[in-house]
């Protein structure tokens, strides 16, 4: 692996390295949050993690944003041992939260500078594209304006821009469309289509299914901490056996039959 | 239900929710507070002992008094109600910006200008019972020396915290109406921090000024005082001849706050709602004027501690905290201006004030960089290791408070070279002390919740505090009984130690 000069950031040498490979990885709170996961993410790839609520995916991309550190197991983004060298892998890698952790009392523009010097992004690079960033979000009147006022919406689509501006190869995104009207959440899923256009690899969990089926190259159904499906929307209906059923449907099914199991 | 119903149906509500805004203040988590609760008695038995030595003295004054008397115990009861002003205004600002259940109030059919009425009273009411805690021990101290007369005390902590509650209220509606309630926040906290500390600072300044000391009773007891002072049937006075058991005075007290509360609850319970709606509106989005839009470059930390200053610019509570802290060095600093025409012993003790006040104010500082971090995640997920982004954190406090402390340094290397490197040592070791102690117990918490940082842990509050103590004390003997010096600097070490070795993070 080579490092990127300008932007101090770990070169990928090999494009088919999966974007993400988790191996039994394994976290316990007063129970088994995530237990012995096992989940692989190819580049270039826009992942939908779904599951009920207390499935574990929250706790399982926290762990591979390094802001839990697992009982057991490995993560590897684009070939680096996250838990090995989490300094190369999270300059490669961007979290945005369910709740928008933003400063109430910096202007969008101030928030993006700042996290654009936080990853060491070149100042001549960073500042155009923290305006292309904020004005394809639809938040140029606001550039000036602290985010104190802001709504849960504008506040995501800050955070997403903070996010997006270092130019990440690995986006993970926890519930990025709540909070956010219909115009602003078509932006959003335009923004990361085109990420993934140009290479870079998004996983997202939401509990919005249409998304997912519309827009996830491959989801993931998690249900007590284990992978219970996987695969293509078409994939998942020949795994469930239900010809032409919907995401909801087929995701019930599968949640349904795991909690029988339990 | 009735009006009347409703009203005390809400009181309840108001009484409990104080009650509890209350014991999470003093007890912190739920399974803590019996123990905080005995904690708060055995400190109150304590309290008897210093209330002894400051108010011991009055306990057998009698009615006729003479005007330094009366002077005396006017001031002192002007103190408690500048202070109770002071903690009103808070409360009120608290009650317009931060009520999380005000939507649901003002999208009730509930007549707001009821509510507001309770919860003016519930104002008042939280102020004074607060009062009255903090004077039992001085009001027992009084009664035991010199009988169940004093007890009228109390009656003039529930007048003035009335009067207390309803001037605030008055106040902040006005700053409201003359500065708009974008500003009202900021000047209200600045106003309440200046009450709270001006009136003791103004008596030190004028002592200094004109006795070169810092005691303010060389101001009340002096001749001057005396001469300028109204006679001795002046209304002025019926506070202190309240205090001492004068029925008909306090009767008279009593009655004059109720009306003055009454009158305000009259006047401004149905504009209450108006204000907090114009709050409401000023807090979606307040255009800035626009700044270059060109980035800044440098290196992570440097982005990181760049935040940091801009945050705490920003930051209304801590620029009001940091005032009332440079307001209490006013007093040292003009002593340390006197001491350069004429030599003083006096001057040794700007050392530990200023060791004090630097301790103080890095411990809040140091809390609101290391635990107050709103975007907990982003800083966690950047690609620099935590030591860098705590070391970052820490550079930012040591700054601060270096360029708040550097003028009095530099005066007062002026006046005495080796106290001037001594205080300078104090408020490193000082400042550096706070801040370990903040990161040995650092809790992730949003900034807004500064008010409530003692809460999270009261070993970590009481160890800084005698960390600040200990190492003021230490830098004050240093500049004049060396070998105790030695002494009192081992004893706040082995403190800090102790600190660290009972801290949740020493590993």
């Amino acid at each position: 692996m080579v490092r990127n000069e300008q932007l101090d950031r770990p070169e990928i040498m090999n494009a088919d390295v999966s974007a993400l490979e988790v191996r039994g990885l394994t976290k316990r709170f007063d129970r088994p949050a995530v237990d012995a996961l096992d989940l692989t993410i190819r580049t270039g790839e826009f992942y939908a993690l779904l599951g009920p609520n207390g499935a574990g995916k929250t706790t399982t991309l926290r762990m591979v944003a390094g802001l839990l550190k697992p009982d057991a197991g490995s993560i590897s983004i684009l070939g680096i041992d996250a838990l090995a060298d989490p300094v190369a892998a999270k300059q490669i890698m961007a979290w945005v939260s369910d709740e928008p952790m933003i400063y109430d009392k910096l202007t969008p523009l101030e928030y993006l500078e700042f996290v654009a010097g936080l990853w060491g992004i070149d100042p001549a690079v960073s500042a155009p594209s923290a305006h292309q960033l904020l004005l394809s979000l639809g938040l140029e009147p606001h550039l000036h304006e602290r985010c104190e006022g802001f709504s849960k919406g504008m506040r995501q689509k800050v955070a997403l821009a903070g996010a997006l501006v270092h130019d990440p190869r690995l986006i993970i995104l926890d519930e990025p469309l709540t909070g956010l009207d219909a115009l602003s959440a078509r932006h959003v899923k335009g923004l990361l289509q085109e990420r993934v256009r140009s290479g870079c690899t998004v996983i997202i969990t939401t509990h919005i299914l249409e998304v997912a089926e519309r827009m996830a190259d491959r989801i993931g159904v998690i249900a007590a901490g284990r992978l219970v499906a996987e695969g293509t929307l078409t994939e998942l209906r020949q795994q469930t056996g239900r010809g032409d059923t919907t995401l909801e449907d087929m995701f019930i099914a599968l949640v349904d039959a795991e909690a029988a199991a339990a | 239900m009735s009006s009347a119903a409703a009203l005390t149906w809400f009181a309840r509500h108001e009484v409990r929710l104080a009650w509890r805004e209350w014991l999470a203040i003093i007890a912190g988590s739920r399974g803590k507070r019996k123990r905080a609760v005995i904690a708060l008695i055995v400190f109150a038995a304590i309290m008897h002992l210093p209330a002894y030595a400051v108010i011991g003295r009055f306990a057998d004054l009698q009615a006729p008094l003479g005007k330094p008397e009366l002077i005396v115990i006017t001031a002192t009861i002007f103190l408690a109600w500048a202070l109770m002003l002071s903690q009103a205004i808070e409360s009120v600002t608290r009650v317009f910006y931060a009520r999380a259940d005000l939507d649901l109030l003002m999208s009730s059919p509930v007549n707001l200008a009821n509510v507001f009425s309770v919860r003016i009273v519930a104002i008042a009411l939280s102020v004074i019972g607060m009062a009255l805690l903090l004077s039992t021990p001085f009001v027992d101290v009084l009664v035991l020396g010199g009988g169940a007369r004093w007890l009228s005390a109390f009656g003039i902590v529930v007048a003035i915290g009335l009067s207390a509650a309803a001037v605030a209220i008055a106040i902040t509606v006005l700053l409201f109406r003359l500065i708009g309630p974008s500003r009202t926040r900021l000047v209200a906290q600045i106003v309440a921090a200046v009450i709270g500390a001006g009136f003791v600072i103004a008596l030190q300044v004028a002592a200094i000024l004109s006795y070169g000391t810092l005691s303010r009773f060389a101001v009340l007891t002096s001749d001057a005082a005396s001469a300028y002072a109204p006679d001795l049937d002046s209304p002025l006075w019926w506070p202190a001849r309240a205090a001492i058991g004068e029925g008909m005075v306090l009767s008279w007290l009593m009655a004059g706050g109720l009306l003055l509360l009454g009158a305000v609850m009259a006047v401004f319970s149905p504009r209450f709602a108006d204000t907090v709606v114009r709050v409401a509106a000023t807090t979606q989005s307040v255009p800035r004027g626009a700044r270059a839009t060109a980035f800044r470059g440098g290196s992570r930390q440097h982005a990181l501690r760049a935040k940091e200053f801009l945050l705490l610019r920003r930051d209304p509570w801590l620029l009001s905290q940091s005032l009332m802290q440079l307001l209490y060095l006013v007093p040292p600093a003009l002593l340390l201006w006197r001491s350069f025409s004429e030599s003083s012993a006096a001057i040794v003790l700007i050392t530990p004030v200023i060791v004090m006040a630097a301790g103080q104010l890095a411990g809040g500082l140091a809390w609101l960089t290391i635990s107050g971090e709103d975007a907990a995640d982003l800083v966690a997920t950047a690609p620099l290791p935590p030591s860098r982004v705590i070391r970052a954190k820490i550079e930012v406090v040591l700054a601060s408070i270096g360029a708040i402390f550097a003028p009095l340094i530099a005066a007062l290397a002026f006046a005495s070279m080796t106290q001037a490197i001594v205080t300078a040592l104090g408020i490193i070791v000082a400042t550096v002390s706070a801040a370990a102690i903040q990161l040995w117990f650092r809790v992730q918490a949003k900034r807004s919740q500064f008010r409530r940082r003692q809460t999270s842990s009261r070993l970590a509050t009481f160890a800084e505090a005698f960390c600040s103590i200990g190492w003021a004390a230490t830098a004050a003997l240093a500049v004049t009984i060396p070998i105790a010096a030695v002494i009192s600097g081992v004893m706040t070490a082995a403190i800090l130690a102790a600190t660290w070795k009972i801290s949740p993070r020493r590993d």
